[in-house]
């Protein structure tokens, strides 16, 4: 058998599994079996790919036993590295994690680029235009996708705010654009310094790009990478004449761009207005002084009325995933529905870090999806439980989105937590949400706050139940 | 007769970037909420075959700045894809529903 036949084969096998794969993904019956689809495809390529080597290319031939032996050390090293790294991570941690291997995958992409622009192999004309554009597009994936990476982690704290930052921004994009213009129309005949100028200047703008964004809209700009990725995997693909490349990464192109236009809209606002703005940079004044005082209440005289109550609803956020409760949480909502109450989960599109997030960090608790809703589908049901509960949530339950237009965050969709007949809101202090906004919900007639860490509130509620059901 | 490669370019490659991103488009188009962050990941990880793509890059290398560029290229790209293999796989496997009925 001829090997370009069984490497073409390969590839069309595996790009049929990695859309039959994506699709099983997008319903939660069949998801895992996805990606247990797409991970097939992917080991057919990889394999296929290394009959390569009885066919290189003539200057290549006396380096190929090099090569392979460096592709082989290459391939354990980052799949080693990768396989460690992704088992021992936790799940709060997962978007973090997403932005570090969507990286990766775009610097792959960019070294490609470079092999063809620094070994002058592109043809010139289209395939030299898209290895420019590819180059250009996952170097600012891989810079932007760590800068996330590091935000999300901790590792950087700093939100770059300069004045005239957009100007620089933008002058600077036309510069690399030009270059690699330039690049094109010489037919990719230009001298070594000017390719690493281009690539270095990519990478700096991936820096500057993401340095100014603040960590609430984060999850949009990873998903924006990851589509960043996808396009400049499609591109290199057309350079090396790769319909598995071409087809998993335009795919993934368009479905990472539709995803964050979803992300975007789920928290009211636009891409543009994600990259180019500030925000929490302006609304700081003219929020208006909020009427009321806050009202702290026992964690267990809070659980008692809810083992009372006949339905209660929960809206957790980021800050139960931090402290690590969901276990404790699904615990306490397994005594209220022994004692007879409704409990319904409430889910903000941005919960968590990352629309879906919370259900992943819920999931892992073991909360059943059947009783996990969407904003849409229970904001209506608020004003017939007798208890809503915010653990850890602030920003996504705030009225001021509702009725202050001042508010940086006005516009956006809320879960109307405020609209049940009493609201518990567990918290580990007074401070602001991740907007920095002040939370109106919190100094309402029917509101009390929980002060303290989320899990010994759930272990306090816990006890309080418990001590309440053993002791008749 | 021997089999040869078909070169894909021009409108053959336009085609094919069209559908692809129809495929990509209409897949997500329909997905609950409750996946975004999973077919983030999972989207994030068939971009890994790019690691394809850096194996040939690499293994035609014939100047040693070459073979550095393809060694990176092929360790970032093997990271990508096996990584966000197993990110996805331990967040899907999650998702149970309650024993009463089958969502």
């Amino acid at each position: 058998m001829n090997a370009a036949l069984i490497i073409d084969a390969s590839y069309f096998l595996a790009a049929f599994l990695f859309i039959f794969g994506l699709k099983r993904m997008s319903s939660p019956v069949t998801a895992r079996s996805g990606i247990v689809v797409a991970g097939v495809g992917m080991v057919v390529a990889v394999l296929a790919s290394f009959l390569y080597t009885l066919d290189v290319e003539e200057a290549a031939r006396p380096h190929l036993t090099t090569n392979v032996i460096l592709a082989v050390v290459a391939l354990v090293a980052g799949l080693g590295w990768a396989w460690w790294s992704g088992k021992r991570v936790a799940m709060t941690a997962m978007p973090q994690m997403v932005a570090l291997y969507n990286g990766m995958g775009g610097g792959a992409a960019a070294a490609i680029a470079a092999i063809e622009l620094f070994g002058y192999k592109a043809h010139a004309g289209v395939g030299l235009g898209l290895a420019v554009l590819g180059g250009l597009i996952g170097s600012v994936s891989l810079s932007g996708s760590l800068i996330a990476w590091g935000k999300l982690d901790g590792r950087i704290n700093k939100t770059l705010r300069l004045a005239g930052l957009q100007a620089i921004n933008g002058t600077l994009l036309t510069v690399i654009v030009g270059l690699g213009a330039y690049v094109v129309y010489n037919g990719g005949a230009v001298p070594a310094l000017l390719l690493a100028a281009f690539f270095a200047l990519a990478l700096f703008y991936g820096v500057m790009m993401t340095m100014p964004i603040g960590g609430a809209d984060m999850p949009v700009v990873i998903s924006l990478y990851n589509a960043f990725t996808g396009l400049a995997v499609g591109f290199e693909g057309y350079v090396l004449n790769n319909p598995a490349l071409m087809i998993a990464g335009m795919v993934v192109g368009s479905a990472g761009t539709l995803l964050t236009l979803l992300m975007a809209k789920a928290m009211n606002r636009s891409v543009s207005n994600v990259l180019f703005s500030n925000f929490g940079a302006a609304g700081d004044e003219g929020q208006g002084e909020i009427q009321g005082s806050m009202k702290p209440v026992d964690a267990g005289d809070a659980a008692i009325n809810m083992r009372y109550a006949s339905k209660v609803i929960i809206a957790p956020g980021y800050g139960l995933a931090v402290a690590q409760a969901q276990h404790k949480l699904y615990e306490f909502v397994k005594l209220l529905q022994d004692a007879g109450v409704e409990v319904k989960f409430a889910i903000h599109p941005v919960a968590g870090r990352m629309p879906g997030h919370m259900n992943v960090l819920l999931a892992e608790a073991g909360v059943p999806y059947d009783i996990i809703y969407d904003m849409e589908d229970i904001n209506g049901e608020f004003k017939e439980a007798d208890v809503a509960i915010v653990i850890g949530a602030n920003d996504t339950v705030n009225p001021a989105a509702r009725t202050n237009k001042s508010s940086p965050i006005y516009g956006m969709p809320i879960l109307n937590v405020d609209q049940a007949k009493q609201v518990y809101v567990v918290k580990r202090g007074q401070g602001k949400g991740y907007s920095g906004v002040e939370n109106e919900l919190f100094f309402k007639d029917n509101t009390n706050m929980v002060y303290g860490d989320a899990q010994k509130v759930m272990v306090q509620m816990i006890q309080a139940v418990k001590s309440l059901d053993g002791g008749h | 007769m021997e089999y040869t490669t078909t070169i894909l370019t021009g409108f053959v490659a336009l085609y094919i970037f069209m559908l692809a991103a129809f495929t990509g488009f209409e897949i997500i188009g329909r997905v609950p909420a409750i996946l975004h962050t999973p077919l983030m990941s999972g989207s994030n990880f068939i971009h890994g075959i790019v690691v394809v793509g850096a194996l040939w890059a690499l293994l035609n290398a014939s100047t040693p700045l070459q073979q550095a560029i393809g060694f990176v290229g092929v360790l970032l790209g093997a990271g990508n894809a096996a990584g966000g293999y197993v990110v996805t796989e331990r967040m899907l496997e999650m998702f149970k529903p309650s024993d009463k009925k089958k969502g």
